[in-house]
This record gives structure tokens, sequence and C-alpha cells, in this order.
């Protein structure tokens, strides 16, 4: 194997898409007569055979409950859960496999870190700093939080661009911000935030910060460490895996002190009506028998995008975007939300004289699948003044020629419009 | 498959462009707001009744879909003159149509079979429904957010 093999280099080694489109059994087929165009992958993306076979492989001849019994199964599924676990430490860069706590998803690890962290140390006189461009995943836990503490919640606000006016976060920032939780990736703006600088800056002032990547880890290779946040969650159905796991990832020592937030089983070692003890980390977070085959699913996903590479995947998404954006140039009354440098694949935009929903609704009859409404982020259309978008996001499985049928189908919805 | 232009009839866009009774009614002595808050479409109806139980003047406001802004639109038009019992009667009528069951034939529907095209599109009912649910609210002065999500 030589060099260039070894560590695939975007700009000499491009994704092969076509070939990538044969691992994805929902991507070929017709919707309403035509071939399905999928830009809704930042909603949830489609799954890679690979992804589905592990867990069909697994509920098929490995299945039984985990960390309990000495049985043959338990133990095949023991090892493949515990597995999937350290393919997810290894993805991310974290420390420790007692570091990647399993969840529901990004909003159940969101929520842990608010009850279990924020609840047992927050006071009246403390301050959550959350921006105006989160999903309502990373506003309403810290609400329910404050309304339980008496603590207060602040704003960073966000420019017409999309981009977090850092003037503001730095004045918002005290020794009375004691989290600081904000996106990666804006999931409406595609704006990637300067998450390095926050969290120094956040450090600085005393506050953990907790980083929601569920943008994020599907658009480019996340480095735990180099990173240095407290707290990272994410999901795996929009890395291609499946829907009901995610992961939170947590600083080792703040685990650790945190109290737990279910009880039941697996998270004790030992239960009398006198007081329990608690598990080790990370299983002191994971009450109850887990989502065992979506971590064996999402272990296959970290492999599949690994095997392709981040940066390779980051490159053509990128070139897919470009593309995209030089064509909203032609298309007049298009009005694109987010326009920040550098921003993940995806393209949020209005169409003067169209509602996004009839938009989404004529589209679909073209076989292109697209996200309509608030994106669950109502600030961001509030700060627009728009009471919903239309949104293409761009996977590692779209083509240029998608984006062709995507302007197609907005020239027609023009048509039938008369706009 | 269905043809989309069943679903957006002329009269729709005529509707959606120029809506009907659109905009504030200082007599109004009943109103009463919609929301559906996945989608964001948002209504409010104001009338205003006689004593006798009649709708003698209608206005909408908010902002929605073509669907929604048509279907408020044209129930403004409908209810206007009615009894809150006919208007009841209406309200059966148009959720029969948008379900597609059928909705008898006692009452003049002429208007509301542009919105019919619904049916096809399961998404798009609670857009076209959404004015009628408010009207009803209003009507009845419930006193409730209506809402069709």
């Amino acid at each position: 194997m030589n060099q260039a093999q070894a560590t695939p280099d975007a700009t000499l080694c491009p994704l092969d898409v076509e070939s990538v489109r044969k691992d994805f059994p929902a991507l070929h087929q017709k919707v309403n007569g035509r071939p399905l165009v999928y830009l809704d992958s930042g909603a949830s993306s489609q799954k890679p055979e690979q992804v589905i076979d592990a867990v069909q492989a697994y509920e098929r001849r490995d299945h039984a409950n985990v960390h309990r019994g000495v049985h043959t199964l338990s133990q095949r599924a023991t090892d493949a859960f515990e597995g999937a676990r350290e393919k997810v430490r290894s993805f991310v860069n974290a420390r420790s496999v007692r570091e990647i706590v399993f969840t529901r998803g990004t909003t159940e690890a969101i929520n842990l870190v608010a009850q279990s962290y924020g609840r047992s140390r927050l006071a009246s006189s403390d301050e959550v700093l959350v921006t105006e461009m989160e999903h309502h995943a990373n506003i309403v836990p810290w609400q329910l939080l404050c309304g339980q503490t008496g603590a207060t919640l602040k704003v960073v606000p966000f420019d017409d661009n999309g981009e977090l006016i850092m003037a503001r976060f730095k004045e918002l920032l005290s020794s009375q911000t004691r989290i600081v939780a904000l996106t990666h990736v804006s999931n409406t703006l595609g704006t990637v935030n300067p998450v390095h600088q926050i969290i120094r800056m956040a450090h600085e002032a005393g506050a953990v910060v907790l980083i929601d990547g569920a943008q994020a880890v599907p658009h480019s290779a996340i480095d735990l460490m180099a990173l240095d946040c407290d707290f990272y969650a994410f999901s795996g159905h929009k890395l291609y895996g499946p829907t009901g796991i995610g992961v939170l990832y947590g600083r080792e020592a703040l685990l650790d002190a945190m109290p737990p937030w279910q009880g039941g089983g697996d998270m004790i070692k030992s239960v009398r009506f006198s007081g329990s003890t608690y598990n080790d980390l990370p299983y002191k977070f994971e009450a109850g028998t887990p989502h065992i085959s979506g971590a064996i699913g999402l272990g296959e996903a970290v492999d599949y995008v690994s095997k392709l590479g981040m940066d390779r995947i980051a490159a053509h998404v990128h070139k897919l975007l470009d593309y995209a954006t030089a064509q909203t140039e032609r298309v007049s009354g298009m009005r694109v939300f987010g326009n920040a440098p550098g921003k993940a694949g995806i393209l949020s935009f209005e169409l003067q004289g169209i509602h996004a929903h009839d938009l989404g609704t004529i589209l679909d009859h073209e076989g292109v699948a697209i996200r309509t409404g608030h994106h669950c982020a109502m600030p961001v259309m509030e700060h627009y003044a728009v009471p919903a978008t239309a949104r293409a996001t761009f996977a590692l499985y779209n083509t240029r020629a998608e984006i062709d049928s995507l302007f197609a189908a907005i020239d027609k919805a023009r048509e039938i419009f008369h706009t | 498959m269905s043809d989309l232009r069943d679903l957006y009839q002329a009269v729709i866009f005529d509707h959606n462009r120029s809506p009907r009774n659109y905009g504030e009614l200082a007599s109004a002595n009943r109103r009463a707001e919609g929301f559906n808050p996945l989608c964001g479409d948002h209504v409010v109806v104001l009338l205003q009744m006689s004593d006798d139980g009649v709708v003698e003047d209608v206005r909408f406001e908010g902002r929605g879909c073509a669907i929604s802004t048509a279907s408020a639109s044209i129930m403004t038009e409908t209810v206007k003159g009615l009894t809150v019992k006919q208007a009841d009667q209406y309200f059966d009528a148009f959720h029969r149509l948008a379900l597609g069951e059928d909705p008898g034939d006692d009452l003049e529907l002429a208007k509301l079979e542009a919105l019919s095209g619904v049916r096809e599109y399961p998404s798009r009912v609670k857009c076209a429904t959404l004015a009628w649910h408010t009207v009803r609210s209003a009507l009845h002065d419930t006193g409730d957010t209506a809402t069709t999500e």
C-alpha cells in the first residue's frame, strides 16, 4: 500500500460517490414516480447495508442482555456492545471508554448533563449561557434547569450572516457563568462555531462547556482531546446509524463527581433498602437494558465513515454546498439563511411568494426530499422574522446531479406559483 | 400519482394572493386563535356576532402556506351570514371533504371543493382545516387556541 492510499488526501483521492451510493438501499427507489433525491440527512440520514446487516446479524444470532449472565449469547452481546463503545471512543478521540455514555440521542445526553451536573451544582445566582442558534434540545433542558434552580439563562446572539457575535459572548461570559452550552454546527444555518476559542474562554471564566455535536459529527472529524470541552453530545441516526442511540462524552472527573440521573438495573453495584451504591463509569449513567442493537449499528456506522475518511467526506460535501450555493444566485426571489464562511453542508432558504410547506409538497412530488418548517430552532426563525424555511442538507451519498434535480424542482414550484 | 394541479387549483392561488376578509375588525365581539406549532401556521379569526347568533362580519389575520391561507379566506366567505348551527354544519362537511369522505349534498360546497385536493396529501390536511377549527372556537367562544396537528 502506498502512502496516498494509507492516508487519503481529499484533493488526490475524491470520494467515489457512485460506489458509495450502492451501499445505501433506501436511495434506490422512486418517490411519486421520480428517482428519490434525499436531501434531508440533517434530520436523519439513510443507513448503509453494512449497518443494516450488523444490526440484523446481532438480532438473528447474538441477542441477549448485556453485562448479565454467563451464557454464550450474553457474552457475545456484551462484547459487541462494549466493542461499539470502543469504536466510538476511538472515532471521537476520547481518553477512555469510561467517558462514553450511550444515550437515546443528543437530546437525552443534554438532559442528562442539565439534570445531573446542573441540578446538583447550580444556585440562583448562577447563569447558563446558550446561543440564539441552538436547537430546542439545547435550550429547553437549560430552561427547565433554570426553573428548578433559580439560575438565569443568557443568550449569545448571532448576526445576519449566521455568525455568533463574539463581542457579545465576551460580555455575557462572567464569573457567574457556570455552564456554556452551544452547538458545534448550526442545524439551520450550517455555521461552524469557533468552539476552540469559546471553550478556552469559558474555562478561563470557570465555566464548563457542553457542545451539541449532532450536526458536527457527520460533518468532519472530531478530536475531543484536542477540543478539551467538558461534555459533547451526538446522535447515531445523523451519522448513518440507527435511531434511538446517541452518545454523551463527559470528562471523567466530572462524570465521576456527578450523581446518577436515572436509577435502575445496570447502574448499581449493590442495592439494599438501607441504601444503594452505584456502578463505575460509564454504567452509572446507563440505567436499564440499553439499546444494544443501536449501539452495535452505531459502531458499524463509525467504521463505515472512518473507512471512507471523514476528511474526504467533508471535502465532498463542501463541493456540493459550493455547487448548490452558486445555483442559488440564479434563482430570483431566493433568500439563503446562513452565509458563514466555511459552513457545513446545510442550505436553508425561502422563496419569495412560496411558503416552505408548499415548496416541500411540490418538491416531494418531484421525488426531492427536503425539510421544511422551523427545524426545531424557533429563535432562528424569529431572528429572520420568517415562520419557516426550506432546508436541503448534503451528505456523503449526494451528487451534483441531485442538486440539479433540486433546482429543477424549485423552478417547477415557481412555475406553478407563477413567481 | 395525483396531479399537483388538483391540490394547487387556480382558486387557491387567487385566494392566497388576495385573501378575502383579511385584516382587523374593530366591531368584533368574538376572537379565536389557531396555531400549528410544528409547521408554524398561525391564524386569528375575528367575528362580529349579532344578538341572535348570526355571523354579521368576519375577518382573519395570520401567516401560513397557500393551502391554509386560501382555506381561511374561503372559510370567511362561507360563514358570513350564517348562524352558529349552520356554520357548524359547514365545519362538519368541510372536514369530511378534506378527509375524502362524502360531505353529503345538503350544503352548497362548490367553493370549498377547491380544497378537496388535500385528501391526497395527508400531511397537508391540517393546513386546510386550521381556519375551520379556529372559527369553531370563536363561534363557541371556547377560549382555546385551535390546533390541527
